[in-house]
């Protein structure tokens, strides 16, 4: 019998203990890699390259004030900017108020939207066919699945920022690199509609010529409306989105408290276990040493047996995690946050590495003990 | 015959260092699901007790915030006469046109910009607001500090929680928003409701601040009695000239509450997730206390107890394992308890403050799902130790 087969035989010696310590290890881990995840797509994840040329201007204000439209043509002005497409959000309801009819709409310029949101794909002539149709749209194509939209259907959308209800004609259907749950439609649609808002846009998405350029294009879009009456407040589309996250609360903290929480519990269960595990067994230590294993080789088995037990909750609990974070997307109202979240290779490494740490940190103590016994007084033993 | 319980408890203290390490294990699952209920309590409670039952809020047909609101001025003088509302000493009616917007204030902190709600009202408004009474019979609103704005000056009062994180909120202070400078000349509290986390300021002064002269986003009426804000709600709603809706502020509230969802979403799959861990942790050391005690079950056995009562008696001990966590866990939580913290409210797209309340039913919640775990923790452990072969286990 080799090492490594010992390991896992004493490992798994009882079965049932080594299923229940596995199960909630698992358990503790889907929810550390849940966390990590979620933290690695709102705090590390740059996006792409091609969102991340893309830059977001809105009133200095307030995301509630409109800037004018004209400031769209001094934007070009500033050196970068490639291109520049005003947006509006519409925050109408589709249907009824429900979390599962919840889509964004945005009012936009059909000839540059596509020019700014370069990794978006749509075909040739149903972008002209857009741009054909005042009362036209675009919509995400997994929205398009989710309704059962198709080119040519009708939608209508009931105004509660806007006193109007919008009627638009699907003419396109758009992917993005992430579902981006999005209807795009014709500003000039919604400022003929409300008079007030003639002339006027929420926010402007500007693509810059390269990632590098980003901060040098914000804050010359900044400096260039800085004393007019409308100032303005540019920032990454990262940073963007990253307010609203932000605006939750202190959630950096509250992720980090749960998976300290959790790391504990977990180091709670697996020394249990070992514990349990290793007491039961004095006699056979005292055996082990009688045979000439040293106090070293003995720790090194006690702790790699626990190493091996944790692990396997770690392998099991990343896989489930894949599933859970698949289940929540489809979650009505919650998907919004979790869009586009998948587990990378770093969070797996990381939360497998912690299951392994834990695995260690949790054995060293009793292992210690079980390694100092005195070899008479553990073969007398009665456990 | 039942096994006494003093024999569990003495069990547990026998084994000590298992009973800690389990115990703490159930005690941080209740720990979190603690801070999770709590939070979520003190949100409800920031939303439910924030308005009226007399006030009826106005808004553009439509419009399901004060923000996107926005309606002509013409209309508000036919609002203000209608009838079943409250008047004020001098025979004027309580009714108050308001514009609610954002401005950006840096945290004390340093940690960013938050969006806050400022809101701008017509005398009426604040007195219609001093008239509400909590469940005591107490008024809500209460000036805490200074004085409250004066029409047509550039003043603002500042709610309690708006003063309490953000730096130059003192009486006196100059707070910069909007086209520049306001005075600072008081402090309300409005007893831990949604205005705590508002700016108030003159009507007139607000709307031209934020270009919106002509219009009112909202208007807030005051009615005589219950029976009354349900009729002016609907009068104002059934009118097909105003093109208005009328809410009760109550109503109101309380569909804002809703941006706690996603809180209460992701709290739920937490608290669940690691209840099942410490479910299973807490079966291990069940299993191990049955295995342990082998002999002594069979013994009891054979003194007479049934298995009925071996099963009470360590389903018992599972009770009291998790019951000891639950205590832990909330001890744990205590220091945490009316910590505030703030919210992005989706409706009106700027932060309201809210506390953590430990409610007791946010503890009594707490203690009945430890019970849970510990009772799914310690059935099977429980089960296999009645079903033991008494001859098997006392040869042993």
């Amino acid at each position: 019998m080799t090492l490594t087969r010992f390991v896992t035989k004493s490992a798994f010696r009882n079965k049932r203990r080594s299923v229940l310590t596995v199960v909630s290890i698992t358990f503790s881990l889907v929810l550390l890699t849940l966390m990590m995840t979620v933290w690695h797509s709102w705090y590390i994840d740059k996006g792409s390259t091609e969102a991340a040329q893309r830059l977001i201007t809105r009133h200095r204000v307030s995301l509630t004030q409109s800037l004018p439209e004209y400031y769209r043509e001094k934007m070009r002005t500033v050196p970068g900017v490639v291109a520049v497409a005003p947006t509006q959000w519409f925050g109408g309801l589709y249907k009824d108020e429900k979390p599962e009819n919840f889509f964004a709409q945005f009012g936009t310029d059909p000839n540059e939207i596509f020019k700014v949101a370069t990794d978006f794909k749509i075909p040739d002539n149903q972008l002209v066919a857009w741009q054909k149709d005042q009362a036209g749209a675009v919509v995400d194509s997994e929205l398009a699945k989710k309704f059962g939209w198709k080119i040519g259907d009708r939608i209508i959308i009931k105004g509660t920022i806007f006193p109007v209800n919008l009627e638009l004609n699907i003419r396109g259907i758009f992917t993005a690199p992430q579902p981006t749950i999005t209807v795009y439609f014709n500003l000039k649609y919604l400022q003929e509609a409300v008079a007030y808002f003639k002339g006027h846009s929420g926010t402007f998405n500007i693509l810059a010529d390269s990632p590098d350029d980003v901060p040098k294009v914000a804050a010359g879009i900044d400096a260039m409306f800085r004393n007019s009456p409308e100032p303005t407040k540019t920032e990454s589309e990262k940073a963007f989105q990253l307010s609203f996250i932000n605006s939750i609360g202190n959630v950096k903290a509250f992720i980090l408290s749960i998976c300290l929480a959790v790391v504990f519990a977990t180091l709670l269960v697996s020394a249990n276990t070992m514990a349990m595990s290793i007491r039961e067994r004095t006699r056979e230590v005292a055996v082990l040493k009688t045979l000439g294993f040293t106090r070293q080789s003995i720790l090194g088995l006690y702790v790699s047996e626990a190493v091996t037990v944790t692990l396997v909750g770690g392998i099991l609990g990343c896989l489930l995690a894949v599933g859970l974070i698949a289940a929540i997307k489809q979650v009505p109202g919650m998907g919004f946050f979790f869009l586009g979240m998948k587990v990378t290779w770093s969070t797996y490494v990381l939360a497998i590495l912690i299951s392994g740490m834990v695995g260690l940190v949790s054995a060293i103590f009793p292992a210690y003990h079980a390694a100092k016994v005195d070899i008479v007084d553990g073969l007398r033993h009665i456990g | 015959m039942a096994i006494p319980i003093s024999y569990n408890i003495r069990n547990l203290k026998l084994r000590k260092g298992l009973t800690i390490m389990t115990a703490l294990g159930i005690a941080l699952t209740v720990t979190t699901a603690v801070f999770l209920m709590a939070l979520l309590a003190g949100l409800q409670k920031a939303f439910v007790s924030s308005g009226d039952p007399l006030n009826v809020l106005v808004m553009r047909k439509g419009s399901t915030a004060e923000l996107s609101g926005g309606f002509d001025a013409s209309l508000f003088p036919i609002l203000k006469t209608l009838p079943g509302i409250a008047t004020d000493k001098e025979g004027q009616p309580l009714a108050s046109g308001e514009w609610v917007v954002v401005a950006v204030l840096p945290r004390k902190d340093r940690t960013g910009e938050v969006n806050v709600s400022v809101r701008g009202l017509m005398p009426a408004g604040v007195a219609l607001r001093a008239d509400e009474k909590d469940s005591r019979g107490q008024p809500k609103l209460k000036l805490i500090d200074g004085r409250w704005f004066a029409t047509g000056q550039r003043e603002v009062v500042v709610g309690k929680s708006i003063h309490d994180r953000f730096s130059g909120t003192q009486v006196g202070d100059n707070l910069d928003f909007a086209k520049g400078q306001w005075k600072v000349v008081g402090i309300f509290d409005s007893g831990g409701t949604a205005y705590d986390s508002e700016i108030w300021g003159d009507f007139n002064q607000v709307a031209a601040d934020f270009d919106r002269q002509g219009g009112l986003g909202s208007a807030y009426l005051r009615a005589t009695d219950p029976v009354s804000a349900d009729a002016l709600k609907n009068r104002v709603s059934d009118d097909q000239r105003l093109k208005l809706e009328g809410h009760l502020e109550t109503e109101y509230y309380e569909k804002q509450t809703s941006s706690g969802g996603a809180i209460k979403y992701i709290g739920f799959l937490v608290a669940i997730i690691m209840a099942v861990g410490s479910s299973f942790a807490a079966m291990n050391t069940m299993y191990a206390a049955v295995a342990y005690r082998a002999r002594e079950i069979a013994t009891l056995r054979v003194i007479g107890f049934s298995r009925p009562s071996i099963l009470t008696s360590f389903v018992l001990e599972a009770l009291l394992l998790s019951l000891l966590g639950a205590v832990v866990g909330i001890v744990l939580m205590l220091p945490f308890n009316g910590m505030s913290t703030g919210i992005g409210n989706q409706v009106t797209f700027s932060e309201t403050v809210f506390s953590l309340q430990m409610t007791w039913s946010v503890v009594i919640t707490a203690i009945a799902f430890a019970l849970v775990m510990g009772l799914l923790g310690g059935f099977f452990p429980a089960w296999s130790a009645a079903r033991q072969e008494i001859l098997a286990s006392l040869r042993g």
